[in-house]
């Protein structure tokens, strides 16, 4: 539940006029009990409850189980389903048509750490104002359970054998290459992925969400470092997270004493509000999520929530410095110079 | 001595990286500006510094712009190509070299002009030691104006150009051209025919290279975004939109109405576009070979989820090392089957600077009425070379933007509409664009699985009528692509059919053909594919028709042949392909050998 009413809303209608079955996509073709379809059902959830238009957001996915998963949420939003390990630039692309719009990318381990490992690194370095989602399960599913380069050193899989590679850290891979928003959460605590996606949303940047999504076909053996169970046991979450919209006062909880809470705020006048902060961490502070990510590594833990924020870089379409409008909207008399123009073109072709 | 006078060639060898271009383009422009028909080329190796590279100038009072392969006069720079400059003086032309280059000459059939150059720069105080050997390749640009009479006017006009005014750079070159020329009148005496003088062929005309060409056209195409990633020969492509957007799209608000983005490869590069196409912007990208290979799965997929875009192809030699800085036409049956599964690709075909300035901004009007990608086929050596033009004329016609719905539209439709719906009967479906307020507005896009209103599905029947649709368009595209351009010669029994920049070559070789051996040609040029329906009556008129193109296996010839198979009889392929631009003589050889098999007759 969101910790704070919203005033005025009819109970079933957000501020925007919208029911939540607004923000519905078609009925899920994944598995039941994947991880991925409780992501959706918490993007739902979110961008009701953020009061944002469907037609304001834009999505966009790789190939995969993951990627199929835009068809399940927000139907009144364009999206565009592209090619494996491609999502960033068709986003990078798309989002210069209007930037007034949002993107929410959906992608998964293998799209995105393996065949999109280049463009995953190089939109990051860009900063594209673009939610970027990885189900990060361990597997490949739809070819029916390979191992995924975030899989486990030593995981055992039924038709693979044993694991010979080191996996990669997602969340790792993003703070090193100058992401501005990285976090990671579980599908098994969908609280946490709903205000994570929240602060997502609300961050001018590139957001970076690893959730490590259950695949209840390939790789949910209790030891497996994507599975529920060893989820539920090993998460180790930085802090408690919570998501206040720009319109809503943050209301403290009287027992909460000074130093036990922190406040991040957001270009938009949002904040994100940090508690339980008994590990003292500054999501602010790089160095910090690179050792909490190392820490993570070396002892198991699964770390979860906001672990680096920096709100204050430029993002792509900024450094552009682009037209109000937006530039799929400009006609003929903005896109074509004058005809006088063409004498002073050829006059400097010698 | 008959004297040579405006119909001779210049070849000059000097070291990658030594900042001769300044010098040859400064010889190229003087006597373009002297009214002489002239066309330059640049012959590089794929280096930054100290390979041999040879600039071509040919001066042509006929007009002829086509590469000769015979040089009449040789400028010799280089230690390391001297021997083979200096063997490749035609009889009878003349020779200059830098004296402090210790060879053996022993040639006698040729003029031969040792210059001082170093000596001349060395008693010039007044130019900074840094620039010596880059002020230096002004010597012979002096040395020539004196020997074949370049108007130093026209150079001084020509470094004025290049320096963009500036005077300081402007007076120290010029002063070395001076001083070359004065050297040449006090020590060198004319011992060859060839000379200059003035003409008024190329008043009105401008001179420019077909990258330059192709960028402004766009941006009068109104082009939005381009994602690219360096590649020769596409790469001024790029660059030269980088350098015109801020001129030609200047607003009082200083903001801007457009993006280039570099992109880390071009994968990305074309993953941008079509993105940036999808969500309504006229968008391009520029290549080659190489990198087309790279985005062949997106320009796929942009093919089934129909969204406009334009794809600049300067065709080279690759892959990889070999020969990336010579030209070539061997991307074209590659891109007329570009993308996995079945497929169909609009090419266009720009044959001249003009036509890259055209199908600049024809391109978009094109890709967006038919929602797919539309292919420019140039190649290095129109995309780089230096070529004399009519001059670029403004679009003539307002843009196309195709059937896009806005917010009135669909509410005017009552959000009844279908994303992949074949409303008017002509397979172009209508679109929405991202940003689009209306709750109907938006679809999921995808590849092949997907119905008339973008709904996910496999049914067989469903994906089978989308195939027919999408093959229904590209009949439809037949009528929106650039008509060949026909050259006719009454009563000819024997025709040519080409694209491209081999035209000028083409040209001088019909003329041999016409004057040496008694036979007529008529000449079409492709302009694009799908062929229009004039190629289909020009194939059909001729006893046989040659296809002359810049490739080993005949591309455009395997094209034809597939497209009107009651004409193969008559196709004879004339295919070649070294590196080197296309010459008139390859042309005339080429299609001699095949006329001869056919009618035993010269």
């Amino acid at each position: 539940m969101s910790a704070l009413p919203m005033s005025g809303a009819p109970a079933n209608v957000n501020l925007v006029g919208l029911s939540k079955a607004d923000y519905r996509g078609n009925p899920t073709t994944l598995c039941q009990g994947c991880g991925h379809n409780s992501i959706s059902n918490q993007i739902i959830a979110a961008m009701y409850e953020l009061n944002v238009l469907p037609e304001n957001v834009v999505k966009f996915s790789g190939i995969g189980c993951s990627s199929k998963s835009p068809t399940y949420f927000m139907n009144r939003s364009f999206g565009f389903n592209s090619l494996h390990g491609r999502m960033p630039s068709i986003a990078t692309g798309a989002m210069f048509g209007d930037r007034t719009l949002k993107a929410i990318g959906v992608s998964g381990d293998g799209d995105t750490a393996s065949i999109g490992m280049g463009q995953f690194k190089h939109v990051m370095r860009r900063n594209v104002n673009f939610v970027y989602i990885i189900e990060n399960n361990g597997v490949y599913g739809l070819t029916k359970g390979q191992f995924s380069a975030t899989a486990e050193l030593g995981l055992a899989l039924k038709k693979q054998g044993v694991n010979p590679y080191m996996p990669v850290d997602i969340c790792m891979e993003a703070v090193i290459s100058n992401a501005t928003f990285v976090a990671r959460s579980f599908a098994g605590d969908p609280k946490q992925v709903k205000e994570l996606l929240k602060a997502a949303f609300a961050h001018k940047g590139i957001a970076v969400l690893d959730i490590i999504s259950p695949c209840v076909t390939f790789n949910n053996e209790a030891n497996a470092h994507h599975s529920y169970a060893w989820g539920k046991d090993h998460e180790e979450p930085l802090h408690d997270i919570s998501y206040i919209a720009p319109r809503n006062e943050i209301m403290l909880e009287r027992e909460m004493s000074a130093g036990e809470i922190r406040e991040v705020a957001m270009h938009d006048g949002s904040m994100i509000v940090l508690k339980n902060l008994e590990k003292g961490y500054d999501p602010t502070n790089r160095f910090e999520a690179i050792r909490a990510l190392e820490e993570a590594q070396r002892y198991n833990w699964l770390t979860t929530g906001l672990i680096y924020i920096n709100e204050d870089k430029p993002t792509l379409d900024e450094t552009y410095n682009l037209v109000d409008t937006p530039l799929n909207r400009l006609a003929e008399a903005d896109l074509r110079p004058a005809p006088e123009m063409i004498e002073k073109v050829n006059a400097l072709m010698f | 001595m008959n004297k040579v006078i405006n119909d001779f060639s210049i070849i000059v060898g000097t070291k990658n990286g030594s900042g001769s271009s300044t010098a040859n383009n400064t010889i190229l422009r003087a006597i373009f500006k002297m009214g002489i028909p002239v066309s330059g080329k640049n012959l590089f190796p794929s280096n930054i510094q100290g390979l041999p590279t040879w600039y071509t100038i040919r001066v042509s009072k006929d007009g002829y712009l086509g590469r000769r392969e015979i040089n009449e006069i040789v400028i010799a720079i280089n230690p390391d190509s001297f021997a083979r400059d200096l063997a490749s003086v035609a009889p009878g032309g003349a020779f200059y070299y830098a004296d402090d280059i210790k060879q053996p000459i022993t040639r006698t059939d040729i003029a031969i002009y040792p210059m001082p150059v170093k000596d001349i720069i060395k008693k010039d105080q007044s130019i900074p030691n840094d620039f010596r050997d880059l002020v230096g390749n002004m010597v012979y640009v002096g040395v020539l104006a004196q020997m074949i009479g370049i108007d130093v006017d026209k150079i001084y006009a020509a470094l004025n150009f290049h320096f963009k005014g500036k005077q300081k750079p402007i007076d120290m070159n010029f002063k070395a051209v001076k001083a070359g020329a004065e050297w040449a009148m006090t020590n060198l005496e004319k011992k060859d025919p060839f000379h200059l003088e003035h003409m008024d062929k190329t008043e009105g005309l401008i001179m420019a290279d077909g990258n330059t060409a192709a960028a402004i056209g766009s941006i009068f195409g109104g082009a939005q975004f381009v994602a690219w990633y360096p590649i020769t020969p596409a790469t001024s492509l790029a660059e030269a939109m980088n350098d015109y957007f801020p001129m030609l799209r200047k607003r009082e608000d200083g903001k801007n109405t457009y993006a280039v983005v570099q992109a880390e490869d071009e994968l990305a590069a074309i993953g941008m576009t079509v993105g940036a196409g999808w969500s309504g912007l006229r968008a391009l990208t520029s290549t080659s070979g190489p990198g087309l290979s790279l985005m062949t799965e997106f320009v796929g997929l942009a093919y089934y989820a129909e969204v406009p875009l334009v794809v600049w192809d300067i065709q080279r030699i690759g892959p990889s090392t070999g020969l990336p800085t010579r030209t070539s036409q061997a991307d074209l049956t590659f891109t007329s089957t570009i993308g996995h599964g079945d497929s169909d690709s609009v090419i266009l075909l720009p044959g001249d600077i003009n036509e890259c300035f055209d199908f600049g901004w024809q391109s978009f009007d094109i890709a967006e009425r038919l929602q797919t990608p539309v292919f420019v086929l140039s190649d290095l050596d129109m995309g780089m070379n230096q070529w004399m033009s009519k001059p670029f004329a403004y679009p003539p016609t307002p843009m196309d933007r195709g059937k896009t719905l806005t917010e009135k539209d669909l509410e005017e439709l009552k959000g009844n509409w279908g994303r992949y719906l074949d409303k008017d009967d002509d397979g172009i479906p209508q679109r929405t664009l991202p940003g689009n307020k209306h709750p109907m507005s938006a679809y999921f896009t995808r590849g092949t699985g997907h119905d008339e209103y973008a709904k996910y599905t496999e049914d067989a029947d469903t994906f089978q009528r989308n195939m027919l649709r999408l093959k229904k368009k590209f009949v439809t595209a037949k009528q929106y692509m650039p008509k060949p351009v026909v050259y006719n010669h009454s009563g000819a029994k024997t025709a040519i059919i080409a694209y491209g920049s081999t035209e000028s070559a083409i040209i001088e070789a019909r003329d041999q053909l016409a004057n040496d051996h008694g036979i007529q040609t008529d000449f079409l040029r492709v302009r694009a594919l799908p062929f229009s329906p004039e190629v289909d009556e020009f194939v059909g008129k001729y006893d046989q028709v040659f296809v002359v193109e810049m490739n080993r296996d005949g591309q455009l010839f395997k094209l034809l042949s597939l497209e009107y198979p009651e004409h193969v009889s008559k196709l004879k392929s004339v295919a070649f392909g070294d590196g080197m631009p296309a010459s008139a003589k390859w042309i005339r050889e080429g299609i001699l050998d095949k006329f001869n098999e056919v009618k035993g007759v010269k």
